[in-house]
């Protein structure tokens, strides 16, 4: 019954959501974070997405549903996590206990209304998964009620 | 005159697997659209039940494995297709999620109709068995 792997294909798309909340998360906490170094300062995270496909995921019982060489997808998995390479805020501050001998601080490269519609963007993919989540879970407590009156 | 499962259950029994094959589909489709490059995916639902229903006809051979050869002749298996976007975004992913959310609950809907037919199927056979 390949109703049970719907469960697995929400349940990836919501840990990757969770994650990228995570990075989101992380990004505005630290948004105000200065450091006298370039090297030191914390710089933007992202998540990078990408599908799964069924083939790797199980390659002995890869389902026959579909034409050879059409796999179906199987979820979506987080690749990794990649620091913005955007330039660092520099802001003259020479009475900050990190300015330089310039009297220069480096802020992180997050722009928070940016992190902020990533975090509405995140939390309502989340949802959708959610929701997908419990169609699929009716559905299969509908198929348990067959032949019951 | 005996029963069988497949004349008494009808297109309803394969009905139920095809939607249920594609809310797997769909549901790949949502858990993927904020996947850069990602393009969403559909299958034709009247050739997937056209299968269905030769193969449980006895028509062609049963695929074990999936490096074997499909020689099922014109009916085939269903075509995993692409959607055209309406919008398509920059980052090269055609998943609408509204869309697909509809089409997901759609499918949701659709898959309980066919359970109905089919739970109804099993209460008339019963019926008759009591002879009530």
């Amino acid at each position: 019954m390949s109703l049970g792997n719907i469960f697995d294909i929400a349940g990836s798309g919501m840990t990757a959501q969770q994650l990228r909340l995570n990075t989101t998360a992380s990004n505005i906490a630290n948004a105000e974070t200065a450091s006298s170094s370039v090297d030191q300062t914390y710089r933007a995270r992202k998540p990078v997405f990408a599908a799964i496909q069924q083939q790797l995921l199980n390659p002995d019982q890869s389902s026959g549903h579909f034409r050879f060489g059409q796999e179906q997808g199987t979820g979506v998995t987080v690749e990794g996590i990649v620091e913005s390479q955007e330039e660092l805020q520099m802001r003259y501050e020479p009475h900050h206990p990190a300015a330089n001998e310039e009297g220069y601080v480096f802020y992180p490269n997050v722009n928070v209304v940016e992190e902020m519609a990533d975090m509405m963007s995140s939390s309502r993919s989340f949802q959708m998964n959610v929701d997908v989540m419990n169609a699929a879970k009716t559905m299969m407590q509908r198929v348990l009620t067959l032949g019951q009156q | 005159m005996a029963i069988t499962f497949d004349k008494a259950l009808g297109i309803h029994e394969h009905a139920l697997a095809a939607r249920s094959q594609r809310a797997q589909v769909l549901a790949n489709n949502l858990a993927n659209a904020d996947t850069p490059g990602y393009k969403a995916r559909d299958v034709d639902f009247q050739s997937m039940l056209k299968q269905a229903t030769e193969a449980s006809q006895g028509e062609g051979m049963a695929r074990t494995h999936p490096s074997h050869m499909d020689v099922s002749g014109s009916g085939g298996s269903p075509e995993l297709l692409y959607r055209t976007p309406h919008q398509p975004s920059l980052d090269g992913n055609t998943v609408d999620a509204q869309q697909e959310q509809t089409r997901f609950m759609r499918n949701a809907m659709d898959f309980q109709a066919s359970f109905e037919f089919l739970s109804s199927k099993f209460s008339g056979l019963s019926k008759a068995i009591k002879g009530e």
